[in-house]
């Protein structure tokens, strides 16, 4: 039909993240544009994995008080839109839906990670823990950036394989990585998000070249931000149990998804940190990657 | 760019007509069997081809999908059969459960959400305060209106949600509202149900809620239920049709229809098949989906059964209504399809009280 071809296309952008290609469209050219900019460094598949689709929630949100719908090959039933300033979180939260409950070639760790010397220090904790932006520190200083939100266990050789999607920058640690990496690396500050100011951050170059690079679990944290430093020991039951809900896909794996996580919980040491500043969580890291990796 | 969900229906029909697909092509047919939730079904239809890399992890990731559905659907059915392990009366299993359960064809790959379950009407209190007390199923609605609905009109319970696993169960007890023009035999469908040869396919073991708290013993740890039934070949087929044709707007119609499809293939007494369906008034429903899966899927029919009828193509462009985004086209089509679902399930006046609620509703 001649009208649709202007009215109903979707602009596009095609990227792979880690082994995951993504096709994301959009309603509106701009945020295809600010994506496409991000992503600058990163291959483009010509199958994707999965689509994720930037659409107006009605035609009149489309134009006036603009509105954008989180919407793809997967779906939440109850997905409040964003407003449209918000387009590059939508994206970014379209594409961890589809990951988070459409992936299934890995067991998906709801986790950020580092590599050095081809072991990977792996952290997970909750929103707000310090994962993510300690992952990001990390990566300014010596370590690989393997990614700030998913860890892939590959169920066949126990590697972690990376998923270095744009760094999602939360509140505090804004300020806190502007003053360690380069302006031309940032996205738009967005203002006022469900989840409160949040900036996109292009990870370092190495990162996105060696994508395609796994490495062996070799320790794993559970950082805490905000209380007194302090290490503890979390004993192999209990990090069972903290990672099968860290898990998306623990379940759907069935027998597959134990073993994965069996292995992985009985050959990597874990223990639990507590820190009031990003330089000495740093320094903790480092001690106690000296120490049991 | 493909033009609608016939791409889809010819993968599924002739697997071979994937293999001049370009990348183009494989992208808009992985989203569009996502989007009508055939995906799984679409991977078991290609598991003998040749595909591209990629789509080949795609749908290995939608085989594995598709067992853990079918895992999950199986222990919902045991974990319903344990909490009505005390009712006498047949609970037959229905849809996606009942065709993996029995190992038909249709269950092949298929996408299972709920579980739908169908037991005598003047059972119906009993059930539902089993499946609470016993089960832990609690209501989802807390709507009146709706409620009400449901009990007066309806032709299955207000849809039950279990509190720690967040699954559904819809408790039928006939396979259309009350409200529609045909009134199949419910009873007569129940009568015919067959035991299923082995009880939901899980051995021992807790809920999976229970496994998380050990301490917390099972409530019925030895079943002593006659088991689970499921619905006649024939009705299984006037089932499937009367849901596809007779009752809702098509949403989700090309997944029905190609059970619909598998269902008949299992079959070959047509004479036998004609006449259950006007005994249940269903046989325009049964005759309608027919043609429309002999056409879109190329099931094999009785040439006396294959004269089209004209609404035929409207039924085809509202079941291909999909793009190659996965979005749905086709606005008008559906529109009138979704008015002609409430003008089939209700008689004027009911619908005309239905929808006043429903816009009052809408504006508090």
């Amino acid at each position: 039909m001649g009208w649709c071809t202007g009215f109903c296309s979707m602009h596009e952008l095609r990227i792979q993240v880690g082994p995951a290609a993504f096709r994301i469209g959009s309603r509106w050219r701009a945020p295809i544009d600010q994506l496409a900019a991000l992503y600058y460094g990163y291959p483009m598949p010509d199958i994707p994995d999965f689509t994720v689709r930037l659409d107006a929630p009605s035609l009149l949100r489309r134009y006036v008080r603009r509105q954008v719908a989180i919407d793809g090959d997967y779906m939440l039933p109850d997905a409040v839109p964003l407003p449209y300033a918000q387009a590059l979180l939508a994206a970014e939260m379209g594409m961890n839906l589809q990951m988070a409950l459409g992936w299934r070639r890995h067991l998906l760790l709801h986790a950020s990670a580092v590599e050095r010397d081809g072991r990977a220090l792996i952290m997970t904790g909750l929103s707000g823990s310090g994962k993510s932006t300690l992952s990001a520190l990390l990566g300014q200083c010596g370590w690989r950036f393997m990614g700030d939100e998913f860890v892939l266990l590959d169920p066949d050789s126990g590697m972690a394989v990376p998923f270095p999607r744009l760094i999602s920058l939360k509140n505090e640690a804004i300020a806190a990585m502007q003053a360690e990496a380069a302006e031309g690396r940032f996205g738009p500050l967005m203002q006022g998000t469900p989840k409160g100011d949040i900036r996109h951050l292009v990870p370092p170059a190495d990162a996105i070249a060696r994508m395609g690079e796994g490495a062996q679990p070799a320790l794993l944290l559970f950082p805490r931000f905000g209380h007194a430093s302090l290490v503890r020991e979390v004993a192999p039951g209990e990090c069972f149990m903290r990672m099968t809900q860290a898990s998306t896909n623990y379940v759907a794996l069935g027998e597959a998804g134990f073993v994965a996580m069996t292995r992985f919980i009985k050959s990597v040491p874990a223990r639990a940190i507590d820190y009031e500043s990003s330089d000495e969580a740093v320094e903790l890291v480092e001690r106690l990657w000296g120490r049991l990796a | 760019m493909t033009r609608d969900a016939m791409l889809l229906v010819d993968a599924l029909r002739n697997p071979a007509t994937t293999r001049t697909l370009d990348a183009a092509g494989w992208t808009a047919l992985i989203a569009m069997a996502r989007a009508e939730q055939l995906i799984g079904t679409l991977a078991h239809r290609l598991s003998d081809e040749v595909v591209p890399e990629r789509v080949a992890a795609i749908l290995a990731d939608a085989r594995i999908n598709a067992d853990y559905q079918h895992r999950s659907a199986l222990w919902e059915a045991e974990c319903a059969a344990r909490a009505l392990a005390d009712y006498p009366g047949k609970v037959v299993l229905m849809k996606g459960t009942a065709y993996v359960a029995a190992g038909l064809s249709a269950g092949e790959g298929r996408h299972i959400g709920d579980l739908d379950i169908m037991v005598a009407r003047d059972d119906l209190a009993q059930v539902e305060a089993l499946l609470i007390e016993k089960g832990g199923w609690e209501w989802v609605k807390e709507d009146p209106y709706d409620d009400a609905y449901y009990r007066d009109h309806m032709h299955e319970l207000p849809p039950l949600i279990h509190k720690d696993r967040d699954r559904m169960i819809d408790v039928h007890h006939t396979i259309l509202p009350l409200t529609a023009r045909p009134t199949p035999n419910a009873g007569g469908m129940l009568d015919l149900s067959k035991p299923l040869p082995f009880r939901g396919g899980v051995g021992g073991g807790g809920c999976r809620s229970d496994a998380v708290r050990p301490n917390k013993p099972h409530p019925n740890p030895s079943p002593k239920g006659e088991g689970l039934f499921v619905l006649s070949l024939h009705d299984r087929i006037i089932h499937c049709a009367a849901h596809l044709i007779a009752d809702g707007d098509l949403a989700g119609g090309l997944r029905n229809l190609w059970d619909m499809h598998c269902l008949l293939g299992e079959q070959d007494d047509w004479v036998a098949l004609k006449a259950r369906a006007e005994h249940h008034q269903l046989w325009p429903a049964v005759h309608c989906a027919a043609r429309l899966a002999h056409r879109l899927y190329g099931t094999d029919i009785p040439q006396s059964w294959r004269q089209d009828a004209l609404s035929d193509a409207l039924f085809i462009r509202r079941l291909t209504a999909r793009d190659g985004w996965g979005h749905q086209t086709r606005k008008v089509t559906r529109l009138a399809f979704y008015i002609r679902s409430h003008w089939l399930r209700m008689p004027p006046l009911i619908l005309a009280r239905h929808l006043w609620t429903k816009w009052r509703k809408q504006r508090r």
